[in-house]
């Protein structure tokens, strides 16, 4: 097996905020080798979009390691760590806020290029451009052209060109077609796995939609309050669910189709607070299978079977 | 059955600076006492300016009602002044919005925000049988009584989605238009609000317009389904009619064929191709032949009708000779 292009170990980050300690991203381990697609699920506020900023360095740590090509990251500086940080990118989720209104898209997609300075000439850096619009399909006529004259898809499509600019090896892509219409939808995610065939990318998909996390991913972690609840690839987890909380999330979504689902677990109650947690299983108030075992100490995530891990009582 | 509400040919045009933007096109739709319909369209199709036709609430001046016919319950709106609509808006037709973080007011207890529909629509309550009203409206959308002398920002989105919901029923209105309620929400919340709104819409028997982008919502909770595009309803039946997928408009079969779906494992989606046709220069003939891959040079030039099946209607070429009008 080739080796991971990114991995983390018991990462953490918590934000100070004036009633304590909100924990983001507790714990988290993960690794995701070239060529693959890690989806991470969850709920909003459940630290999805922490845990992908943390990983680029946008948000910094508050504990645990992350490795890139098997370097820690935290102990590179300067021109190593830039490299660093050029291979990995991002892909955001607005693609109507994430553009500035006032650049056209060459200039745009040319940005990351001027500011790493990677080209200098004008000729060379508008056929680099040309070159990027072509690879995610954008007419050459839209060259000239500002955001607001473009549609959702095609400004997530210049979104696309300006991470894939630098020629990078990881992409995390936060919710890169939630904002899009599915016929939309559907063209975007096609064109992020033609590219990651193509450049053998790997990237983390962060997102709240569990059909789009099927049809990308290969593996998935569900995230439920920061912590890590089910951990595994993608066959072994949407053929059976085994910790609750993953349960209850595949069966709420809605099925395009006659007779769609009858067994629904339609879960009580809300997402309590994150900020200063007690130990225990933080998805216990809402769960039907919750003991007194649930509750004092935390829930180690365990390997229960090859590929699968889970943090919950029922299986330990 | 009777039809509480019947659209016929309806226009609406938006002048904007930059020109005449034609939102609907003659749109057709009826829905029957105690019937739920789904309204399924993506972005700018006119799912919401049809909403706010009905209640009248399109934006002064610049949305523009240019031709058509809107009956309500035996009664033309389109005439109806503003008098007559205030008593119609809240009392017989009510509204459920997108996003619950704005739609209410957030200087204002939520209990006070109910009871100002109370206050406009049932004059002749007491004070006393008014609290009971909204004690038992509470209870109905799941929310503790106790907490209707907080303000909004207390409560978590979906427990706004509920007030929002219970300001929407309290009035007892005969039909509920809601508006994408659940696309603020997260998976899990949405399936408890979805639950609710098909156990209230039994209990109550309030016909319902569930105006959704999401094939799967129309699903579970209506029986009729229309499928909207630019402006215009390109194919309309029961549940069964359309989700069998025998027959289907282009687009509906599209839309159905680009959900990443839990089941299938079809390595690419197939998406349709191009986007909406930009709602200020619409093509002459068929809204859609530009994306279609059935396009014929008829398309181009002449709008299909709807053609009917029984309760299944289809606005396309291909369907002219097999059903008939």
């Amino acid at each position: 097996m080739a080796a991971p292009i990114i991995e983390t170990k018991g990462l953490k980050k918590y934000f100070d905020v004036r009633a304590g300690k909100l924990h983001a991203v507790d714990d988290v381990s993960l690794s995701i080798n070239p060529m693959q697609t890690l989806g991470v699920v969850g709920e909003s506020g459940c630290g999805k979009s922490t845990l992908g900023r943390v990983l680029l360095g946008l948000l910094p740590a508050t504990d645990g390691e992350i490795l890139y090509s098997g370097e820690t990251i935290f102990e590179k500086n300067g021109k190593k760590k830039d490299k660093m940080y050029d291979e990995m990118q991002m892909i955001f989720q607005d693609p109507f806020s994430c553009l500035d209104p006032r650049l056209s898209i060459r200039d745009l997609i040319a940005q990351p290029i001027i500011v790493r300075k990677k080209m200098s000439d004008k000729e060379q850096i508008r056929l680099k451009v040309l070159e990027l619009m072509d690879k995610v399909g954008l007419s050459e006529r839209y060259i000239n052209t500002y955001p607001h004259e473009l549609d959702g898809g095609r400004r997530q499509r210049v979104g696309i060109a300006r991470a894939l600019a630098l020629d990078p090896k990881f992409i995390v892509c936060d919710e890169p077609v939630s904002a899009l219409d599915v016929s939309i939808q559907a063209q975007i995610l096609n064109l992020l796995m033609d590219l990651q065939e193509e450049k053998g990318l790997a990237y983390m998909f962060i997102t709240h939609n569990l059909c789009v996390v099927r049809h990308i991913s290969s593996d998935i972690m569900v995230m439920y309050m920061g912590k890590v609840v089910e951990y595994a690839s993608k066959e072994k987890l949407f053929e059976k669910q085994y910790h609750p909380y993953s349960q209850a999330l595949l069966s709420a979504i809605p099925v395009a189709e006659l007779g769609g689902r009858k067994d629904r677990i339609v879960l009580p109650g809300e997402v309590s607070n994150p900020i200063n947690p007690k130990p225990g299983c933080r998805f216990a108030p809402r769960c039907k299978y919750a003991t007194e075992k649930c509750i004092g100490q935390d829930i180690p995530l365990v390997e229960i079977e090859e590929g699968r891990k889970v943090a919950c009582t029922l299986y330990t | 059955m009777s039809n509480l509400l019947e659209i016929k040919d309806l226009y609406v045009n938006y002048n904007t600076d930059e020109g005449v933007v034609h939102a609907l096109n003659g749109l057709n739709i009826s829905v029957e006492k105690g019937e739920s319909l789904g309204l399924v369209g993506e972005t700018g199709a006119g799912k919401t300016t049809m909403a706010l036709s009905i209640m009248k609430l399109l934006p002064a001046k610049v949305g523009e009602i240019t031709g058509g016919s809107l009956v309500y319950d035996g009664q033309e709106l389109l005439s109806a002044d503003e008098k007559v609509m205030k008593k119609i808006r809240g009392d017989k037709i009510s509204m459920i919005f997108q996003d619950p973080m704005s739609s209410l007011n957030p200087t204002k207890t939520v209990g006070k925000q109910v009871r100002e529909v109370l206050d406009l629509h049932f004059k002749n309550l007491s004070k006393a049988e008014k609290q009971e009203k909204i004690d038992k409206m509470f209870l109905l959308v799941g929310i503790p009584p106790e907490r209707q002398n907080e303000y909004p920002f207390q409560f978590s989105g979906g427990m706004k989605q509920r007030i929002g919901i219970a300001m929407a029923l309290i009035a007892e209105p005969e039909l509920l238009i809601a508006d994408e309620p659940t696309t603020a929400l997260d998976v899990t919340i949405q399936a408890q609000i979805l639950d609710l709104m098909r156990n209230l819409q039994k209990e109550l028997n309030t016909s319902l317009i569930m105006i959704t982008h999401d094939l799967g919502i129309v699903v579970e909770i209506c029986t009729k389904v229309a499928v909207i595009y630019s402006g215009q309803i390109i194919e309309v039946g029961s549940v069964e009619d359309v989700y069998q997928k025998l027959h289907n408009h282009p687009y509906t079969a599209g839309l159905f064929n680009c959900i990443p779906d839990l089941k299938s494992d079809a390595k690419r989606l197939t998406p349709i191709k191009g986007s909406m046709a930009s709602p200020d220069n619409l093509p002459v003939g068929c809204k859609f032949c530009d994306r279609c891959d059935f396009k014929t040079e008829r398309c181009e030039k002449e709008e299909p009708k709807m053609y009917m099946n029984g309760t299944h209607g289809i606005k396309c070429f291909k369907y002219e000779d097999k059903w008939g009008e």
